[in-house]
């Protein structure tokens, strides 16, 4: 009994706390589902306004362009993430040399460059390319990013080198040893690298909003962030929206959590 | 740039030491060519991503400095008379001055505030006999499932004057009328410090959880058995253990805020009158809005470099010094 009172404080911050993290997001699917004047009345329950909110939606606003350009841009900066850093991180460490660490600690120093200090060359150098508004100038600055390399490159340390020596002996070439035997074995850092590089280029706003003057082309933060901007807000279309732009990372995170926990702090170990 | 310079001290050494051996006939020389020749498959494997790195990242790193000396509208840009005039021209600038004044106000507000409650909760959520772990864990770690955009547009509707925190805090008696939230610079600063700490928390938890996995359980058990309390433990035992990892996230949270953006033009977008607008938020409108003028954005930029560098290196030196 003693014992239960004194975690009752601990007990009493973490449901604090879990209610204050959850509780927005909470506000937000409830207020998608009611009008903008039950939003505005603090209504706190499902309301039969969805439909109704929907339709006003995509009335307004291309919803489904929109969709369609976040989940292409998401998906191809993953895929490409994934091979481009993959190999790399495996040859950082699996072919080490004092040459390539070197390589890898100046790399690393790009983990530093704010984005801000390279958006207007960045600009500059994709509208010189004639590059503007188009997908490959949304995902070129994404693909190659020194965390991802670091991540398989500490990833790499855990495999086998007997597997690799076998393997050589076998007479396997050294992109096939990459590809059929360090890559399905790698199965969970591949996981967690998708998770985190799918949601951050899903999410990502700055640079596709710079590089993505016509609207035409625009993601799902843009689209909302631009409903923001209208004289007269309604409140539940709104809502709506921010939800169908947060779905799909909010299944990918609830499916995948500790591919996430395991991506964002994997680089470190 | 310093990929290909590498490669070549790289490989002639390997060749020069094949010849130095050539004279004491080596062993195995087909060995050195097996050698060799992974290495260069090394070279290879990482190049791809090496030279994405180099073009995106430090090529604009360095084209931004070049930039920022130069002046002129659109694609006429022109160095500048005197060279350094965009950075003189910041100091003179009011705006400017502002948002490093608000920038800095988040970071020195909500950094800290941060990483106790990360600090906290993961401490909390670390005891083995706690119940609904997962559950806590699921719910706190959560915010980080949606993007910045999408927060800041919920805190705006919440925050709204005739918004639900009115509303639950006229119903409390706590006000008499609703507050202008986005309105007032203190309460429009407030908001987003609160949004940030709503966001972020979470994710530097998860960082030391994943610490105090690796952290040695008998250290804290033979801290409880030596008669310290669950604080001391926590600030004797477990604290010091996790400084590394303290400083990694002092580090990734500062370079978080000092490059806030997202928050600053959805959340308040800058308001009222600037006092809530970040310094990114005024990079991009200085580059990209009315008449763009690249050089005195580029300016502004490399002050932000210059801010991440200095920051991260005062970090470092205070995080070592305790040792």
């Amino acid at each position: 009994m003693t014992r239960t009172l004194r975690r009752a404080p601990g007990y009493l911050f973490l449901a604090v706390s879990a209610i204050l993290s959850v509780f927005p997001l909470y506000f937000m699917v409830v207020s998608a589902t009611n009008t903008t004047q039950d939003v505005l009345s603090s209504r706190m329950l499902p309301g039969g306004n969805l439909v109704a909110n929907f339709l006003a939606l995509v009335a307004s606003q291309d919803v489904a362009s929109a969709m369609w350009y976040s989940t292409v841009n998401a998906v191809a900066t993953t895929v490409l993430a994934l091979a481009v850093c993959s190999i790399a991180g495996y040859g950082f460490e699996v072919f080490h040399s004092r040459g390539k660490d070197r390589l890898m600690s100046v790399l690393l120093l790009a983990m530093m460059i704010p984005f801000a200090a390279t958006m207007i060359p960045l600009f500059q150098m994709f509208a010189n390319m004639e590059l503007v508004n188009t997908t490959p100038a949304v995902i070129l600055p994404a693909i190659a990013t020194p965390f991802l390399v670091l991540l398989f490159r500490q990833a790499s340390r855990s495999f086998p080198h007997e597997i690799l020596e076998a393997a050589r002996i076998d007479g396997l070439s050294e992109l096939s040893i990459f590809a059929r035997i360090f890559l399905p074995t790698m199965r969970s850092t591949y996981a967690a690298a998708a998770v985190i590089t799918f949601m951050a280029a899903w999410n990502n706003f700055l640079w596709p909003k710079v590089i993505l003057v016509n609207n035409a082309y625009q993601t799902m933060p843009m689209l909302i962030s631009n409903l923001r901007a209208g004289y007269v807000t309604d409140y539940g279309v709104l809502m709506l929206a921010v939800l169908l732009a947060s779905l799909p990372t909010m299944v990918i995170f609830l499916i995948l959590q500790r591919s996430f926990a395991e991506g964002i702090t994997g680089a470190i170990k | 740039m310093s990929s290909p310079a590498v490669q070549a001290t790289g490989r002639p050494t390997a060749r020069a030491r094949l010849k130095k051996g050539g004279a004491a006939r080596p062993p195995n020389p087909r060995r050195f060519g097996i050698e060799q020749r992974r290495n260069v498959t090394g070279w290879v494997f990482l190049l791809p991503a090496a030279l994405l790195i180099m073009w995106m990242n430090f090529y604009p790193m360095i084209q931004a400095f070049i930039l920022s000396l130069k002046t002129g509208r659109g694609t006429r840009l022109n160095f500048a008379e005197p060279l350094w005039y965009n950075y003189q021209r910041l100091l003179a600038d009011e705006i400017f001055k502002l948002t490093v004044q608000n920038t800095f106000i988040y970071l020195i507000v909500q950094v800290p505030i941060m990483l106790v409650l990360a600090l906290v909760l993961a401490n909390l959520l670390n005891d083995r006999n706690l119940r609904f772990k997962g559950l806590w864990r699921t719910a706190i770690f959560l915010p980080c499932a949606v993007s910045l955009v999408s927060y800041s547009l919920v805190f705006r509707t919440m925050f709204s004057t005739d918004g639900l925190v009115n509303d639950m805090l006229m119903g409390l008696h706590f006000i008499d009328s609703p507050i202008n939230w986005l309105g007032q610079t203190g309460t429009a600063r407030l908001v987003i410090i609160l949004g940030l700490l709503w966001r972020w928390t979470g994710y530097n938890m998860v960082f030391y959880l994943a610490a105090l996995q690796n952290l040695d359980y008998s250290t804290l058990e033979a801290a409880r058995i030596d008669g310290a309390g669950s604080w001391r433990t926590f600030w004797y035992v477990t604290v010091p253990q996790l400084r590394p990892m303290i400083l990694l996230t002092a580090i990734m949270s500062t370079n978080g805020t000092i490059q806030l953006f997202d928050e600053s033009w959805n959340l308040t977008q800058g308001g009222p009158a600037y006092t809530s607008m970040s310094m990114s938020h005024y990079l991009f409108e200085l580059s990209f809005q009315k008449n763009p003028n690249f050089g005195y954005g580029a300016a502004l930029s490399y002050v932000i470099l210059i801010m991440v560098a200095i920051l991260a290196a005062i970090q470092m030196k205070v995080g070592d010094k305790r040792d």
